[in-house]
């Protein structure tokens, strides 16, 4: 790899040992990929968690705030284990809060901002055009990358913290041009009719293609989606595909045409969404049984318009009450959904507002062994998907039928 | 999987096959293949405390993957498993070296700081050389990998 001088010297031990281990990581991996040079990035968004990182992500964590390492560009966090005003309510232990405090207390102090977010494209950082960046979460760098043009790899937890303390990351993947041209033409058929069919539509190419390396581009869309229906979109692609990258013709910035999303080549193949498609990945998802322990909604992080409207949805109506019903969003939604009353609607019906989790980051085995959960129900395609590696039977509805789950306790087979 | 790994010397003089690559991470790792038809993440697949697949769609739900040389299509998923290989190296449940036909960024960032052998882009593709139970031999430097089928070493062995 070519260094600058700089890196030179960050390399020899210029910047303090923390920078220097976490500058030899980024290269190691880097190289791998077939970098060739490092590229400065302009934010950081840490990705790691006391359930994942368990004790040795934890010490190595204490390891760089012990040794004075400090962030250098804005760096953001990604959401945690517990829900500090909540966590006993929902049955969560003091074990479990107590380690995310220890971990917020180390980020903090190593200067980042804890918003917990996932969707921080949405509310603290909106990334702009060719703008580089080092960001964990995978559905935020796909919609980095795909609705804002921006350029971010996932870089997994100690990668983000790597590059939040050198500034830097190796100059590969959703960095070069050549890897953000589409691969793959999806011919859409089946049109997409709410924010839910968007992460079903996710659901339907990333079960398909699987490999980072791969960047669907999706053609014969009528709709103009908002916002909430590309973030499923690409939270999807990224859950089931791993991708990193898409493309939507006429809608996204590097695909004004299907010629300019493939860069002029022709198309490695074409998957076809025939109508029924989308039905079909709802169908996918078949309760074991009828009653309903859990519905979520919130995978990522719900926008403020999709609060209000599951307040209207649920204003004036009660959940089942042996049905569980999370909503999950960053603290700063939370608040302006308090100022304009959607929050009184919601836990007038019964809903839980919490903040700065995600239902799989939030322990979601330990919840499962104390409340018997077993049947989720969710509009998140996303969810559904990884939740099943905690024992659970995940049900993929649409929003309005995950709400009527809620208020009856019965899943619905489609 | 009943099959456990034999004492080394137990390759019975028999040639491997080799698999030549470019350079992955991680120094030379030796062990017995368990190689997966599904793709794999650390999140979405694994129960992290034990160490086994614990997704019940998982082509090989209930295994674990402690010493093994791990051989999987794809990287699936997010950032945990960049944090995850290290916590299971840490309490001895980690593999041994992990192949993939192609890896993502997360799943290298992971070996990186965990210290696992990881390779990828192999010639011949692992997935159609390499089989559960193989003895394997990984040189990540030298872009090469070294596989002793099962079934030739029982052959090349007396009983």
């Amino acid at each position: 790899m070519e260094l600058t001088p700089e890196e030179r010297g960050i390399l020899a031990g210029r910047s303090g040992e923390p920078v220097r281990r976490s500058f030899e990581m980024q290269i190691a991996a880097g190289e791998f990929f077939g970098a060739g040079r490092m590229v400065p990035v302009t934010s950081a968004h840490l990705t790691g968690d006391p359930e994942s990182m368990g004790d040795a992500g934890l010490r190595f964590v204490e390891d760089l705030c012990g040794r004075g390492a400090r962030f250098v560009i804005p760096t953001t966090t990604n959401p945690r284990n517990v829900d500090f005003a909540l966590y006993r309510e929902l049955g969560q232990t003091e074990e479990i809060a107590r380690r995310e405090r220890r971990l917020r207390d180390l980020v903090v102090a190593m200067g980042a901002v804890p918003v917990d977010t996932c969707a921080n494209y949405q509310t603290v950082y909106p990334p702009r055009f060719g703008e580089h960046l080092a960001w964990g979460d995978t559905g935020a760098v796909i919609y980095a990358n795909a609705v804002a043009g921006a350029r971010s790899n996932f870089e997994g937890g100690p990668a983000s913290y790597a590059a939040a303390l050198t500034g830097r990351v190796a100059a590969y993947g959703m960095h070069l041009d050549e890897c953000r041209l589409g691969t793959h033409l999806i011919d859409v058929a089946d049109q997409p009719r709410s924010v839910s069919d968007w992460g079903a539509l996710g659901c339907f190419v990333g079960r398909r293609l699987t490999n980072y390396w791969l960047v669907p581009v999706f053609a014969g869309i009528e709709a103009q989606p908002s916002a909430d229906a590309l973030k499923q979109l690409g939270a999807t692609l990224a859950s089931y595909g791993s991708l990193a990258m898409f493309h939507v013709v006429g809608v996204t910035p590097e695909a004004r045409t299907v010629n300019e999303a493939f860069g002029g080549q022709a198309p490695r193949e074409t998957i076809d969404v025939s109508p029924g498609g989308l039905a079909g990945v709802y169908r996918s998802f078949e309760p074991e049984r009828e009653h309903v322990d859990l519905v979520v909604f919130g995978t990522p992080h719900l926008s403020l318009f999709e609060v209000r409207d599951l307040a209207t949805m649920l204003k004036g109506r009660t959940v089942h009450p042996r049905t569980v019903l999370l909503l999950t969003m960053s603290a700063g939604v939370k608040a302006l959904a308090d100022q304009f009353g959607y929050t009184r609607a919601i836990e007038a019906s019964g809903g839980k507002m919490i903040t700065g989790v995600c239902y799989y980051i939030m322990t979601p085995r330990e919840l499962s062994r104390v409340h018997g959960f077993r049947t989720i129900v969710t509009d998140s395609a996303k969810l559904a998907n990884i939740i099943a590696a905690y024992g659970y039977n995940p049900i993929f509805r649409a929003t309005p039928e995950c709400v009527e789950a809620a208020i009856s306790g019965r899943s619905v087979v489609r | 999987m009943n099959v456990r790994p034999r004492a080394s010397g137990a390759r019975g003089g028999s040639l491997p096959i080799v698999l030549t690559g470019h350079p992955g991470v991680g120094g030379v790792a030796e062990g017995e293949a368990l190689v997966s038809p599904d793709g794999f993440s650390a999140r979405y697949d694994l129960d992290l405390t034990a160490g086994t697949i614990s997704r019940e769609s998982h082509a090989l739900y209930g295994q674990s993957l402690a010493a093994r040389i791990f051989v999987c299509p794809t990287a699936k998923g997010g950032f945990a498993t960049a944090w995850a290989l290290l916590n299971l190296r840490e309490r001895g449940r980690a593999p041994a070296a992990m192949l993939f036909g192609w890896a993502n960024p997360v799943m290298v960032q992971g070996a990186v700081l965990a210290g696992i052998a990881l390779m990828d882009r192999l010639t011949p593709d692992p997935m159609q050389v390499i089989h559960t139970g193989d003895r394997v031999r990984v040189d990540p430097k030298a872009g090469r990998v070294e596989v002793w089928p099962r079934a030739a070493e029982r052959r090349g062995r007396p009983v």
